[in-house]
């Protein structure tokens, strides 16, 4: 028996249900000589901006137990930059290529960046990055359920392709957000991105990050990630990419067990740059022993404890 | 040059001063391929803590077999001195851009090479030294005091004149290494200067390159996350914007650097 890993997320379809996390992965071809890329699922790009950013103040990373505080900033080429220096290679490896964008002043940047990439029919899909802590926002608009419903239903309205919305852990409510979204047209979501943080250096008494506070990722996030794909999965209809702390086998099944359709390998893709495919690999071996035919058979198939 | 990850085997690891320990494992292809300044990044123990690997200078290359020379300062460097001979090893490497040697130190034969070293700095720059030795490089080490001047033997066994700045006087100069640096820039020849240190004496290195016109390369330091060019947290501001210190470096000519914070 040949385990099926495939998936399907709104129009897209994925050989197995494996991507690597925006912003973790960089435009792949710095991974290029250690992992074999055609093996993944799908890529997700760093996050692009309509112009080029330069980023935030450095130092822009810290470790924490068994954690990455970071304040990147969405350092990025700009959608022209992207194109023209990062899109050919991603082409070429031929799975599907899923580009995140973000918008830095108004959301009607998002329209002119998804005008833009609807030309490119090798980009498979879009995720939207409305939740990144870095950009010295008051507010997101992952923390705003009526914003997020008016951003994707109108970028619902001018794209076919598959669109993903990202969505903040820093909220009351992700349910609330996740609703949003999949009312307005999203094909499928992605959580978690990074949550706010901070780390101090007792000696010099700042802040260890330049920004003052940055975003939390790794294994020291992934029980909040776990349950808030859980409780979402459980009000919503549209396929999630469960991510934050995965980092082997077992992990990534925990995130399928709650309710992921797929996953996403973030900060773990620094420590071991295999870890992806490793990852595919176990979870064949898993439905092998387990008689599973079907991946998305597993997907939610959480019970209560037995005693 | 292909970036690799292996499993490699320890050969030793020994505390050579109090607190400096020199690690050797077995790669041939690193072996092979490594170029001075650049460097490894190791995964000191097996699980997820420490999450991230550390960033290590490839000090020396011998027989397939790579030497890196570290402080056991903190979390992880602490870990590494626990591994024995026999243990493997995650490594991915070589990594970066190193000195770029070739071109400035064989374009004269009365070109003199100067190397400067602050404190931890000596280790990418006796890979460095043993290079060019036969250019008969001019070493000049820093260190706080005298049982904390780190590898002179190292660079004399190459044949390479050192010089030697305390800064309480204990050994040779007393005063900062940049002062002996000065000291030594005689007008008459054309200099190269190769650097690797703290990021004062790397900008006060580079300040006195600018002042007397010299070629100088520093060897940066910078906190890192992937170390392969991916995660962008390492960069420092250069006259063409940020740079990544783990792929477009380590090493920068001084002329590119704005020492800016932004
Ligand atoms: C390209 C490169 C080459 C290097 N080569 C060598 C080498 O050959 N030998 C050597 O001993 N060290 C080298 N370092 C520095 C080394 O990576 C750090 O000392 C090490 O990561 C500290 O890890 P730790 O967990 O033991 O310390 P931590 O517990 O992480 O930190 C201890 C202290 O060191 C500081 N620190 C941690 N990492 C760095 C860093 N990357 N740069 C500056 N300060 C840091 C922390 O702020 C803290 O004050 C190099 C760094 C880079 C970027
Ligand atoms: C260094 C770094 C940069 C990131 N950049 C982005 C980004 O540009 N866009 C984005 O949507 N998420 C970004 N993220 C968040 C990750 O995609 C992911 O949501 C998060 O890290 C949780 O997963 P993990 O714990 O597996 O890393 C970044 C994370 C890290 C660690």
């Amino acid at each position: 028996m040949k385990p099926n890993l495939s998936v399907r997320l709104g129009n897209l379809d994925l050989k197995n249900p494996v991507l690597v996390a925006s912003g973790t992965f960089g435009y792949a071809q710095e991974f290029k000589d250690l992992v074999d890329l055609k093996k993944l699922g799908a890529i997700v790009t760093k996050t692009i901006t309509l112009k080029s950013r330069p980023g935030n103040l450095s130092p822009r990373t810290c470790e924490t137990p068994c954690g990455l505080l970071n304040s990147i900033g969405l350092e990025n080429p700009g959608i022209d930059g992207f194109i023209s220096q990062k899109l050919p290679f991603l082409k070429k490896i031929g799975i599907p290529i899923i580009v995140s964008i973000a918008a830095e002043e108004s959301p009607e940047e998002f329209v002119v960046l998804v005008e833009k990439l609807n030309l490119i029919k090798e980009i498979a899909a879009l995720e939207l990055n409305i939740s990144c802590p870095n950009l010295q926002k008051n507010k997101l608009i992952a923390q705003d359920a009526a914003e997020t419903f008016a951003l994707v239903s109108q970028l619902r309205k001018i794209t076919t392709k598959c669109l993903i919305t990202k969505l903040s852990p820093n909220v009351t409510s992700i349910v609330e957000i996740a609703q949003a979204a999949q009312n307005a047209g999203s094909d499928a979501l992605a959580l978690i991105n990074t949550l706010g943080g901070m780390c101090i250096d007792i000696k010099k008494r700042t802040p260890k990050i330049g920004s003052w506070v940055g975003g939390l990722s790794g294994p020291a996030i992934r029980p909040i990630a776990l349950k808030m794909v859980w409780e979402t999965y459980n009000k919503i209809k549209i396929p999630i990419i469960g991510m934050g702390g995965i980092i082997d086998t077992e992990s990534a099944l925990e995130f399928f067990i709650a309710g992921a359709s797929a996953i996403s390998v973030g900060t773990a893709n620094f420590v071991n740059p295999r870890v992806s495919l490793e990852i595919i690999e176990g979870l064949s071996k898993y439905m092998r022993e387990h008689e599973i035919q079907n991946f998305n058979s597993l997907t939610g198939k959480l019970k209560a404890c037995q005693n | 040059m292909k970036i690799q990850q292996i499993k490699a085997r320890i050969v030793s690891n020994k505390e050579v001063k109090a607190n400096f320990w020199l690690l050797e494992f077995v790669s041939s292809s690193i072996a092979k391929a490594a170029q001075p300044g650049q460097f490894v990044n190791v995964k000191v123990a097996s699980g997820w803590a420490p999450l991230l690997r550390r960033p290590l200078s490839i000090h020396k290359i011998k027989n397939g077999k790579v030497q890196l020379f570290y402080e056991a300062l903190g979390l992880a460097t602490e870990i590494l001195t626990q591994r024995r001979p026999k243990e493997f090893l995650d490594i991915i490497g070589p990594l970066g851009s190193g000195f770029n040697y070739q071109k400035s130190v064989v374009k004269s034969g009365k070109t003199k090479n100067i190397l400067i070293a602050g404190g931890m700095g000596v280790a990418p720059l006796v890979f460095l030294a043993e290079k060019i030795k036969m250019h008969k490089p001019l070493v000049l080490i820093g260190a706080q005091s005298a049982n904390k001047v780190l590898c002179a033997q190292e660079f004399r066994n190459f044949g390479c004149q050192v010089k030697i700045a305390t800064n309480d006087g204990s050994l040779g100069f007393g005063g900062q290494v940049t002062d002996l640096l000065k000291i030594n820039l005689t007008l008459e020849n054309s200099v190269n200067l190769f650097a690797c240190g703290p990021q004062p004496m790397l900008q006060a290195v580079a300040q006195i390159a600018t002042a007397k016109n010299i070629n100088c390369e520093l060897s940066l330091e910078a906190h890192m996350a992937c170390g392969i060019g991916a995660c962008l947290g390492c960069v420092v501001m250069t006259k063409s914007g940020y740079k990544r210190v783990c792929q477009d470096g380590p090493v920068f000519s001084s002329k590119e650097l704005t020492w800016e914070k932004r």
